[in-house]
């Protein structure tokens, strides 16, 4: 440690004190003075706790509660206490690779005493640096393919509702239907266009078909959310993205939004609202545990799996729902549900947040392994079969990871997936 | 140093190519549009230019299919100073003949130090742009150019041929060049930076001058392109397909 | 108008490119049916010998120090000039970087209409009609032009260059306009950087395109390529995206290799690619897409993900 920082600027100490009896003369009552750091600069610091939202990155005092719970961290060296660390001791975090590790899993901000929130912070950190012109290559990538096509696959917007054709029961278009629904299914990027997505998308057409949920989806009206591109500081690409989803949600009669991903969810539920919408909102697996007696009958096919479930961060520590998944797939006769040591609360993070999924190459090259491959391996030592999921980036990932961390034995299954092979008793 | 972009908004090949019901050309209503990808990097050339030589760069487009706003917004956004549209009546496939001489009036209207534009456009059956806008305009042109500076009245390029030989030619300014390649890859625009742009910034309009003659080739018919030497497909899995691709080697004495 | 047919032959770093025999191979075939006569054009410097090899009628050729190398305005204007004298019914050149910059500005220059990326070409009655690859070769486009002169940029390797070899001597021309204070200059030739492998003496090939999608994607195929005995080669966005360097470029832009076996993964098949590979003995082309245009090249193809048919290969191997 620095000898500066060793310096206590002046000792208190009062020669006598009683107090409630109790003698505590002398070195008993002795103080030091709040130290000021004299030796660094505050500058850097300033750059970020001036910026709106990025406010709390100026209050942390080094307890380090974060360093047990940061995924990065125990893949590399980082979380908040390194981060403040470093900006403390001269690094301008604009331009630092680190800018772009975090992915506003919030695990540290559900320990930390000072409520440091990284979810403030990065998103308005990277929109500067994004607006000074330091994007990683990928990133901007995915943030040209969404502004160009609506979805940051780079996929045609006009296919967007190319896969309901596969489903095989009909999967009704608002623009098509000419009437309002109960129910609006907001599917999403990953669902409609890649093509584990759209496994898991295929499923709750089926799902929902089968329990005659009155529903519509928006086909090429809709476009991605932008939530994560916001998080990963394109500020003006989420905003327009915004604006246009809500006039799309504002012409047609329904009663509650339905998404597949939690991350839409977020969207929706802590963002939009300031531009204006703000309506009933549910993910999948809330609205399919709302269904669960007439789904209970449904599913007739036992699955004898062992699976174990990963909370999605934006599902689970975000929004607080762990209970619903996991009704769902103990619904489902024959499953073994069984827990990884980190869940719920302490979900490990997939690494696909907050701009993460964008970040592959970049963020693997600054960690020893990938997030995603670290929960595999946890899935893979809890003796499960099939890891489950209910996000959609994550099908994705952790098929990836389970082949790199030669777990390939584990399946990777969208919750959904799983009903669907319940219900209809193919597939698994 | 008075630099001059021009843009061209061409059909998305990211989705299928529709065709019309005749046959003849593309199905205009049923394809989204995207700037040529050489345009960026004529535009980023551009904005590198005066970054290091000072100056001005002006984007310029025809409005095919009123849209070229965004297109002109981001432009402003990477770092043009002035944006200018063409507007009129015109039909989305307007060909490169066309717009060149579009383009070449109000370019010559500019007085511009150097014109550049992309080297070729997916779609311009009857010719690219650049050569066409050089003739109107009496400039000479150099094209394929992967980096271009500029010093004293002269445009230093470097102009690629076969087999990566790459040749430095000087032209004298004013110019025209078409540009394959920036000397770095085309930056980002912020889309916050785009739309704060899109409210503040003025776009100027053109009227399209009256048209002059067309390409004179008639597009008789428009097709994927027949499969006459389809490949033979290897069916199955990826195993399977492995397992036949090391067979055809060891056949020919390849492993 | 006559109805002859007027070739633009080209030449790099002294020696005459293919595309310009190829271009005289078609002319001889469609002068026959027009009824005209074959005339090659070649500017050059101290290339009579080589000048005197093409199957055409007449071979103009003129010789200039300036001509070394090519100068665009040189081109241009003696071009025109040429144009101008002999009114051919058709002009071809080369769809190549010296055919990219003349052949729209004579065009404009002269009123003869132009047609880009011909790959077939053919007289019917009064009409001559051409078929382009359009939008990266995902189409196909006939055209017919009843004009009493065109201009067309063919396509290097669409017509056998065997068929335009010949022993036709030339006939020297003086420069038909003045080649001095031009505003275009030849300065200098950058060739590729040695000191990498060279891919173009290599026998097998592993190219991989942007479907690799990254570094990681390359270091796949080049653990492939060192399994199957073959050197990794690349489609220009994984060159320009710096995954591998510039000398491994294949097509227009990069080098042009004729191995005994090229195979292909995540390279779509577009025209400038093809332009550099299109003779290898065999081609195997793995992509995900089946309407990918390599499969119309390719000899055998897989619609597979390549990283798949890439891990089982090494699996195999
Ligand atoms: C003047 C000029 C010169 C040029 N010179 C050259 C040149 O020298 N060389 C060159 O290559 N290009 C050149 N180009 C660029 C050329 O036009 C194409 O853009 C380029 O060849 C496309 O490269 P690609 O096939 O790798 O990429 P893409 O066209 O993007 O194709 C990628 C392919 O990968 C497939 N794919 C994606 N993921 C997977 C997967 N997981 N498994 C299997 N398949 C997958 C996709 O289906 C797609 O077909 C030039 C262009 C111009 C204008």
């Amino acid at each position: 440690m620095d000898a500066g920082l060793d310096k206590v600027d002046r000792i208190l100490e009062k020669e006598t004190a009683i107090i409630d009896g109790m003698d505590i003369s002398g070195s008993w009552n002795r103080m030091f003075e709040q130290r000021v750091i004299w030796d660094y600069t505050p500058e850097l610091i300033e750059k970020i706790t001036h910026l709106p939202g990025g406010e709390s990155f100026g209050w942390c005092y080094q307890c380090a509660s974060c360093t047990p719970v940061c995924p990065v961290d125990m893949v590399g060296s980082y979380g908040p206490r390194r981060l403040f660390r470093a900006v403390q001791t001269g690094v301008d975090l604009f331009t630092s690779a680190d800018l772009w590790l975090c992915t506003t899993c919030a695990n540290c901000l559900r320990v930390c005493k000072k409520e440091v929130d990284m979810v403030q912070i990065m998103p308005a950190t990277r929109e500067k640096a994004v607006l000074d012109g330091f994007v990683p290559e990928e990133l901007q990538k995915a943030f040209e393919d969404t502004a160009k096509y609506g979805n940051p696959l780079g996929q045609p917007q006009r296919k967007r509702a190319a896969w309901a054709k596969q489903a095989g029961v009909d999967v009704p278009i608002m623009k098509e239907l000419g009437r309002g629904v109960d129910i609006l299914w907001y599917v999403g990027s990953y669902p409609s266009y890649h093509p584990r997505g759209i496994d898991a998308s295929l499923a709750a057409a089926r799902i929902f078909h089968a329990l005659g949920v009155d529903y519509g989806i928006l086909g090429n009206e809709e476009k991605d959310d932008g939530d994560s591109q916001r998080l990963a500081g394109e500020t003006g690409l989420f905003e327009m993205l915004a604006e246009h989803n809500i006039g799309v949600f504002a012409q047609y009669e329904w009663n509650t939004m339905v998404v597949t991903g939690p991350h839409e969810y977020n969207a929706f539920k802590t963002q939009y609202p300031k531009m204006g919408f703000d309506r009933p909102l549910m993910h999948y697996t809330q609205f399919l545990a709302g269904q669960l007696p007439k789904l209970q009958d449904l599913l007739t096919h036992s699955l004898p799996l062992r699976v174990t479930f990963h909370d999605p961060c934006y599902l689970g520590r975000h929004h607080g729902e762990y209970d619903a998944p996991r009704a769902l797939l103990q619904a489902i006769p024959g499953l073994e549900l069984v827990e990884m040591g980190r869940c719920r609360e302490n979900g490990y993070c997939c690494g696909g947040g907050g701009g993460g999924m964008w970040l592959d190459s970049f963020t693997a090259n600054h960690t020893s392994m990938r997030l995603s491959e670290k929960r595999v391996m946890e899935a893979a030592a809890s003796g499960a079969d099939v890891l489950a999921v209910c996000c959609p980036f994550e099908v994705s990932r952790f098929e990836d990871a389970a082949k790199n961390t030669g777990n390939g034995h584990l399946r990777v299954l969208d919750i959904l997936e799983l009903l669907d092979m319940s219900m209809r008793g193919n597939g698994y | 140093m008075n630099i001059v972009v021009a843009l061209k908004q061409i059909p998305s090949m990211a989705d299928e190519l529709p065709l019309n019901a005749q046959g003849s050309n593309l199905d205009f209503d049923e394809v989204d549009f995207v700037l040529n990808e050489f345009d960026e990097h004529a535009l980023e050339q551009a904005v590198l230019v005066k970054e290091k030589s000072g100056g001005a760069v002006t984007a310029l487009g025809v409005d095919l299919i009123e849209a070229l706003d965004d297109v002109l917004y981001t432009a402003l956004a990477k770092g043009a100073d002035k944006a200018i549209k063409i507007v009129g009546d015109f039909e989305p496939g307007a060909d490169s003949h066309t717009q060149a001489a579009w383009l070449a009036a109000v370019i010559r209207d500019l007085s511009p130090d150097l014109v550049l534009t992309g080297v070729q456009a997916a779609n311009d059956l009857d010719g690219q742009i650049g050569p066409m806008l050089a003739a109107h305009l009496d400039l000479p042109y150099v094209g394929v150019v992967t980096g271009l500076e500029v010093a004293q009245g002269v445009a230093k390029v470097h102009k690629e041929f076969a087999g990566g030989v790459v040749a430095d030619i000087e032209v004298d300014l004013p110019c025209v060049a078409g540009i394959q390649a920036a000397a770095k890859p085309p930056r980002y625009a912020p889309i916050s930076k785009i739309r704060q742009i899109a409210k503040t910034a003025q776009i100027a309009e053109a009227e399209a001058a009256a048209a002059g003659p067309d390409a004179g080739v008639t597009l008789r018919r428009m097709a994927k392109p027949v499969a006459t030497g389809r490949a033979d497909m290897l069916a199955g899995d990826a195993k399977q397909v492995a397992a036949k691709i090391i067979d055809i080697l060891t056949e020919r004495g390849l492993l | 108008m006559s109805n002859d047919i007027l070739v633009i032959a080209e030449h790099l770093d002294g020696r005459i490119a293919d595309i310009s025999f190829e271009m005289v191979g078609k002319a001889r075939e469609l002068a026959a049916a027009l009824g005209g006569q074959v005339i090659v054009l070649a500017l050059g410097s101290g290339l009579q010998a080589q000048a005197g090899g093409f199957a055409s009628h007449t071979t103009l050729y003129l010789d200039d120090p300036l001509l070394a190398h090519y100068n665009p305005q040189a081109y241009q204007q003696v071009i025109a000039a040429l144009a101008a004298a002999h009114s051919p019914r058709l002009i071809m050149l080369g769809y190549t970087s010296i055919g990219m910059d003349v052949a729209a500005w004579l065009s404009v220059k002269t009123g003869r209409p132009c047609i880009a990326y011909v790959n077939d070409i053919a007289v019917e009655q009064d009409a001559i009609v051409t078929r382009s690859q359009l939008y990266g070769g995902k189409m196909s486009a006939e055209s017919a032009t009843r004009a009493d002169s065109l201009i067309v940029t063919l396509m290097a390797g669409a017509f056998a260059a065997d068929a335009g070899r010949g022993a036709t001597p030339i006939q020297p021309i003086a420069a038909p306009v003045p080649l001095a204070g031009l505003r275009t200059r030849f300065t200098g030739l950058l060739k590729p950087e040695a000191g990498d492998v060279d891919i173009t003496t290599q026998e097998k090939l592993v190219a991989v395109g942007r479907g690799v999608g990254g570094e990681d994607g390359v270091a796949l195929a080049t653990e492939l390529a060192e399994a199957l005995g073959a050197v990794v080669a690349a489609s220009r966005p994984v060159t320009d995206a710096g995954w591998l360097p510039k000398t491994r470029q294949v097509g227009k832009s990069g080098l042009t290799v004729r191995p005994k076996l090229y195979l292909m993964l995540g390279i779509s098949g577009a025209p400038e690619h093809l332009e550099g590979m299109k003779d290898a003995e065999l081609i195997i082309a793995i992509n995900s897409d089946e309407n990918a245009p390599i499969f119309n090249v390719a000899h055998y193809g897989a619609t597979q993900d390549l990283f798949e048919v890439a891990e089982a290969l090494l699996e195999a191997l």
